[in-house]
């Protein structure tokens, strides 16, 4: 389990990067998805660019109205509030449940969201927020809505020479209140099912994630939370979620149900 | 015994030896070993389960089995009647019979480069069908593995004490259908290897991860064509067995082959996927069960059909019904009848071969004991705890000989079940609430089970396996500045030979602890035993030094007694010195008259002097058996299906305990092995044959937060049969969990009319029972 021979290169500058990237070089962040795709040979780049340490791409920048987060931010960083919160708690939260912590200390906010798998928790986590990714290109820079961003399992709205440079997350309000509910077997394995729901003001999001597709919207979940009323929430994930099973679907109306329940726990 | 302990002899909580050099990262495992000139080798496996082999093509130092001279196949013969040989090529002769079977080595100056040589070979598979289940093996017109067989049965094994009279009379019957997963073993290191040639000895140098050097050496003579004189196998640190170790592996034997006709370095180091998919596969078993039980679910008789799905080849030397003769052997279990009838099937399938696993059989034969226990208990409307005790082994009726011949010979098991009854708090629990604040269904299981040890000559002569262990040997030996040397040929895999034989040293001979040095695992500097397995090392290699021991004490008081002018029986050892009344002496005075001052010996001392070898086994070596309870309360979430372990408690009793710590590391270490096998350790096959758990996203194994703080109790009931009493506990605490974990959620689903007798309990099996059961 050793990986085919690649060249490498570290990128000093985004435009640097994504020069390498017009050149057939592949972006290497974290490496906590790639790594192990490389020692499997189930990825065979003839060259990594790594573009964790590139200008900007491990900046914060604070406005009124969002956190703009470069994409080489890690887990751990996030995690640990060492990046500021504007989320009422949600990130660091979300950030506390993926994988192990071995893996948080690398990898990162930008490579789990290319990466895109379905079971991850950020891709969830940005669509609730309605996150938007910035993306480079050799055109420059490129706003993708958070929703737009995964277009199917480990797919997202790249082009081959475009990166994710960062991610605005908008501020949630002091009465905001979320509620995030993970199932998975073991601690740090991939869920099995994800409730996101995101109340603030007159916004509200629900989003049902590990769906083993992009994270699903439920606008209507959300129209009836902000009317205090309850919605037919298996409907709406008939609906929405016709490739699953309906014992599938059942558990990801559980996690649903738990995420919205933890909106009245104090925090 | 003369060694006052002085805190550190048998029975003391000292801590280990090991722990300094693992702790601090400075353990010396196979892959960190290095050789001048040292080449990585890579392996091409084959990528279907069952097919003709054709034409090979490759380039660079590739090689196929046609190119090797001189290696024979591993041929695991047996006694037993009917057993099939299974001849198992090094690597692909004309077929390959599972998926990860070897076909082609590369050899290159790293792993990397050996990898891009493999990678390129081409080779033809003519496919033929797949055999991936018992079911298939036995069908009607099944393909099959070996053609020269006519079946696919390794083994048709049958027990019969006479069942009809208790199936024609008796009140209760109940029918259960048990399945356990196919597992993977997974030490923490994995299997690896590194061979040379040693110029200067004219020998195969080979350090091998293993649990059994003296008999790889054996093996790779053997196999290799070349006498055992010119090989020397030595483990280094070894990061875990349980089983996987103590095979000769066609790995092996490869790396060995390059060594010895190449001369020079070479290694392998098995990763993840190959230790996944290649190897380490155990533990799979259906069980069809018939248990007959009179109104109050006193079990009467049983009827059994067990099947072991084997894998394609047998294993050496521990052949591919190993496991058929536990299975049918120890179903019975702990429990007090009679009327058992048992058909084994030791099925060939096109997979891995099947090695024995910690426990070896024993999990799966205690859950589905257990299972029936429980079974029994609700048709009768009974407590299961309380049916359970009533059918255990009395211990009024120690030393017992069970229905299939075992030789029970201490203990009382009740009493075991009786102290985690009342540690898990049964009586409470029911008069308490069926489910938590967060709506979980909350259970209590138990389960009850004997662990045979130390089994010896008479049970491996009659499993018929080609090796059969005897006399464990011990080299003990005090030098000129009074420390004392100990040398066995087992070794230490991670159970703490070191420190535990190191404490049976001191007792024997008072030298103190810390001046005791264990030297384990090495054919050139050990005397020979078969190694560690079945939880032998500590009565066999710990009888040998105890006897070493006690030998060299009495010349150690000869020359003492000259010295300090007095008789050796008014010799003492105390404190970490020797005494006579008043007087004493230090152990170095001891060994410096006999290396440097010979003038001052008695005229009749002793000429072997302060070097001893001895052998030991018990007189009795049918086995010793330890025994534990466990119960745990779970609660299961009938939403997700996610069980959680809210309490585990352990009472056990292995004899004479040498270090409870130790007793304690091992039952830990084994016990979350067995929540493993309960709720999360599964490679799944389909039914081509292909594993569909290759790589640890697939292949859960249960981390820090999934294992529970096991609460654990000791009894000491001494073994009339071994040197100081003492039974092993080596696989005990992996035995007990499946069963008690999934009576717990059977316990806690009663009330929904579900059941689970299927192992792992997975969220989706717990789900689809309930569901099921709402139906």
């Amino acid at each position: 389990m050793k990986p085919a021979a690649f060249d490498y290169a570290r990128a000093a500058t985004i435009p640097e990067a994504v020069a390498a990237m017009r050149d057939g070089a592949r972006p290497l962040a974290g490496g906590q998805s790639l790594g192990p795709m490389l020692n499997l040979r189930l990825a065979r780049p003839g060259k990594l660019v790594d573009i964790k340490r590139a200008e900007g791409m491990r900046g914060v920048a604070l406005s009124a109205s969002t956190a703009r987060l470069g994409a080489a931010l890690t887990h751990a960083e996030i995690e640990d509030r060492r990046v500021e919160d504007v989320t009422r708690g949600l990130l660091p939260h979300v950030a506390r449940g993926i994988a192990y912590r071995a893996v948080r200390n690398r990898g990162t906010l930008g490579g789990s969201l290319c990466h895109a798998d379905p079971a991850a928790d950020w891709v969830t986590t940005m669509t609730g927020l309605g996150a938007t990714m910035i993306a480079q290109g050799p055109a420059g820079e490129r706003a993708i809505a958070a929703e737009n961003f995964m277009l199917g399992a480990f797919t997202n709205a790249l082009a081959e020479d475009e990166m994710l440079a960062a991610v605005e997350i908008p501020r949630l309000s002091p009465a905001a209140r979320w509620g995030y509910a993970k199932i998975n077997r073991k601690t740090g394995e991939f869920a099995m099912a994800i409730g996101l729901v995101i109340l603030d003001g007159p916004w509200a999001r629900v989003v049902a994630g590990a769906v083993e597709a992009p994270p699903a919207l439920l606008p209507r979940a959300a129209a009836a939370l902000l009317a205090g009323e309850t919605s037919d929430l298996d409907a709406e994930l008939a609906e929405r979620l016709p490739h699953l099973s309906p014992a599938d679907r059942k558990l990801r109306a559980v996690s649903l149900r738990r995420a919205i329940a933890m909106l009245s726990e104090a925090r | 015994m003369d060694g006052d302990g002085g805190g550190a002899g048998i029975g003391a909580r000292v801590l280990r030896k090991e722990d300094a050099r693992h702790l601090a990262g400075r353990g010396q495992f196979t892959a960190d070993l290095r050789f001048p000139g040292m080449q990585d080798v890579a392996f091409l496996r084959s990528p279907v389960a069952h097919a003709r082999v054709g034409a090979r093509r490759a380039s660079g130092d590739v090689l196929f089995l046609d190119d090797l001279t001189g290696v024979a196949d591993i041929v695991t013969r047996s006694s037993i009647p009917g057993y099939k040989l299974a001849p198992w090529p090094v690597m692909a002769r004309d077929r390959v019979r599972y998926v990860g079977e070897i076909v082609a080595m590369a050899v290159a100056a790293n792993r990397a480069a050996a990898e891009d040589l493999a990678e390129q070979a081409e080779v033809e598979f003519e496919p033929l069908p797949p055999v991936a289940s018992c079911d298939a093996g036995r069908a009607e017109g099944a393909a099959l593995l070996h053609p020269e067989w006519g079946d696919n049965l390794f083994l048709h094994s049958r027990f019969d004490s006479g069942i009809e009279a208790v199936a024609a009379s008796a009140p209760v019957k109940v029918e259960l259908d048990i399945t356990c997963a196919r597992q993977v073993m997974h030490p923490m290191e994995g299997k690896g290897v590194v061979a040379y040639w040693d110029h200067r000895a004219g020998m195969l140098v080979v350090h091998t991860s293993t649990q059994v050097p003296h008999l790889i050496r054996s093996g790779l003579a053997e196999v290799l064509g070349i006498p055992q004189a010119q090989v020397r196998v030595a483990a280094p640190d070894v990061g875990g067995g349980f089983g996987y170790k103590c095979l000769l592996q066609p790995e092996e034997i490869l790396v060995s082959w390059l060594a010895l006709t190449r001369k020079a370095a070479f290694r392998w180091i098995e990763d993840r996927r190959e230790h996944l998919v290649a190897g380490a596969n155990a533990r799979q078993h259906h069980y069809t069960l018939t248990a007959y039980a009179n109104e109050q679910g006193r079990l009467l008789g049983l009827d059994a059909q067990i099947e072991v799905d084997t894998g394609a080849y047998s294993v050496w030397p521990f052949t591919a019904v190993l496991e058929a003769a536990q299975a049918g052997g120890n179903l019975p279990g702990p429990y007090d009848f009679r009327a058992y009838r048992a058909e084994v099937f030791s099925v060939a399938t096109n997979k891995p071969p099947f090695a024995p696993y910690r426990g070896v059989a024993r999990p799966g034969v205690c859950f589905a004991i257990e299972l029936t226990i429980d079974a029994i208990a609700k048709a009768v409307g009974r407590e299961a705890c309380d049916v359970r005790a009533e059918n255990l082994v009395p211990g009024s009726a120690m030393p017992y000989v069970n229905v299939t011949n075992k030789h029970y010979d201490s203990g009382d098991y009740p009493a075991s079940l009786a102290t985690v009854r009342e540690q898990i708090g049964l009586d409470a629990f029911r008069a308490g609430p069926a489910r938590d604040e967060k709506g979980r269904y909350l259970g209590i299981g138990f389960a009850t089970y004997t662990e045979q040890s130390a089994h010896n000559t008479k049970v491996f002569a009659a499993w018929g396996l080609p090796l059969v262990p005897g006399y464990d040997q011990a080299h003990v030996k005090l030098t000129p500045d009074g420390a004392l040397e100990i040398r066995a040929g087992i070794h230490t895999i991670g159970q703490g030979l070191e420190t535990t034989l190191a404490q049976i040293g001191h007792s024997m001979t008072g030298v103190p602890f810390e001046n005791i040095r264990v030297t384990l695992g090495d054919t050139a500097t050990t005397p020979y035993s078969t190694g560690a397995y079945a939880s032998r090392g500590i009565v066999m290699s710990g009888g040998a030094v105890s006897r070493a021991g006690e030998v060299l004490a009495g010349r150690i008081k000869a020359i003492a007694a000259h010295l300090l002018q007095t008789e050796p029986d008014a010799i003492e050892f105390r404190e970490g010195r020797i005494h006579a009344g008043n007087a004493s002496l230090d152990y170095a005075d001891v060994g410096r008259a006999w290396y440097l001052r010979p003038e001052q010996l008695p005229e009749q001392v002793n000429t072997a002097g302060l070097e001893v070898t001895e052998g030991y086994k018990p007189a009795t070596d049918n086995g010793v058996f330890s025994y534990a309870s466990h119960a745990a309360k779970i609660a299961v979430d009938p939403e997700t299906g996610i069980v959680e372990i809210l309490d585990y408690v352990i009472a056990e009793d292995c004899g004479r305990m040498v270090n409870p710590m130790i007793v304690e590391g091992q039952t830990y270490g084994g016990a979350a092995q067995g929540v493993g096998t309960a709720l999360f350790e599964e490679s799944p096959y389909d039914d081509q044959g292909q594993p569909l758990a290759s790589t640890l996203i697939d292949y859960i194994l249960p981390g820090p937060t999934e294992i529970p703080a096991f609460r654990i109790s000791h009894t000491e009931t001494l073994s009339p049969h071994t040197a100081h009493g003492i039974k092993g506990v080596g696989e005990g605490g992996a035995i007990a969990p499946p069963a008690v974990i999934v009576n717990a959620i059977n316990d806690a689903l009663a009330t929904l009319g579900a059941r689970i007798t299927q192992i792992p309990a997975t969220p989706e099996r717990i789900l689809a029972a309930i569901a099921e059961a709402q139906a």
